[in-house]
């Protein structure tokens, strides 16, 4: 029988054998190639360096330009210099969206594992850029100079809390999303085989498809756009 | 046997409890698209610069309905 939840389970890609951590999955090969598309478009498709670009080099510098904005806008100007990384980010995970929209492949992004490093990774840069910036200064993001003297350390332990809590909500909001929307339109797909309703649900799976390659750039951009908020926090910890 | 019964049914009724969740998600998200849509209405010159804004309050609304999913999740496959 098939399951909707199937498609989520990780199979060395040779053998049936033990996954182990060194064994090639289908999680590798799928993140692998992500890898290798945005390469391609980015190593390859700039080669030329045109002024006036060539179709590729101006899908690429469109991404380019969206980031950079972004990082500019949200971050502030010394955080430009954390670009690289949250290009990198941006990239992997929207490629990593994509490419498991085609059918019988595999989404890395819906695994936690994959997802909680990313996160992780952020939380652990951030914190660390933090303090290294601004010294114990950086606890100021806690303390808040402008609410009630009395309520300040309320304030405080509520702030501490949230602080650990982003890096798992960072990393559960993308994975729960691709999860949820990859498991939507495998439950369509098995009401197709139903004679009855699969007009209706081949209708359906068209609209819920068109929405999942919507939410998957709208989640890399969130992911992206949460990194460089946290970073803004960690650079300019005063309120 | 019949505690165990009841912890299977348990685990069905919780899921579908958890899933009340993501509809209240639903709200929280509407919301806050209604109210950046109404002001955006009102000073359109402003409304670009604040999209950046409206997809991190989407973001924060969300991530709760997701959590609700997530209960769910792991009480069908993992309890």
């Amino acid at each position: 029988m098939f399951h909707p939840m199937d498609q989520f389970i990780v199979k060395p890609l040779f053998g049936d054998g033990p996954v182990m951590w060194y064994t090639p999955t289908n999680a590798t090969l799928w993140m692998a190639l992500a890898v290798l598309a945005v390469s391609l478009l980015f190593v390859v498709g700039t080669r030329g360096r045109a002024v006036v670009p060539t179709r590729v080099q101006s899908i690429a510098e469109v991404f380019y330009g969206l980031v950079y904005k972004m990082v500019e806008d949200v971050a502030g100007h010394d955080g430009a210099k954390y670009f690289p990384h949250i290009m990198t980010l941006f990239l992997f995970i929207l490629f990593s969206n994509y490419l498991a929209l085609i059918p019988m492949s595999f989404s890395p992004t819906s695994h936690i594992g994959v997802t909680a490093v990313l996160g992780f990774g952020v939380f652990f840069a951030v914190t660390a850029i933090g303090f290294a910036k601004n010294g114990i200064g950086f606890l100021k993001l806690f303390w808040m100079s402008d609410a009630p003297l009395f309520l300040r350390p309320i304030i405080a332990l509520i702030e501490v809390i949230s602080y650990f809590v982003r890096p798992v909500s960072h990393s559960i909001r993308l994975a729960g999303n691709i999860t949820a929307g990859h498991a939507v339109l495998k439950v369509f797909a098995t009401f197709a085989a139903v004679t009855a309703i699969a007009p209706l649900s081949i209708v359906a799976i068209v609209a819920i498809f068109a929405l999942e390659v919507l939410v998957s750039v709208i989640q890399a951009y969130v992911f992206t756009i949460l990194t460089c908020v946290y970073l803004r926090d960690a650079l300019h910890p005063s309120h | 046997m019949e505690l165990a019964a009841a912890a299977a049914l348990g685990k069905f009724i919780g899921a579908g409890i958890a899933a009340l969740g993501s509809g209240l998600a639903a709200i929280g998200v509407g919301n806050v698209a209604g109210n950046f849509l109404a002001g955006a209405l009102r000073n359109p010159s402003a409304a670009g610069g604040q999209t950046a804004t409206l997809f991190i309050g989407l973001a924060f609304a969300e991530a709760l309905g997701i959590f609700a999913f997530l209960v769910a999740l792991l009480l069908m496959f993992a309890v």
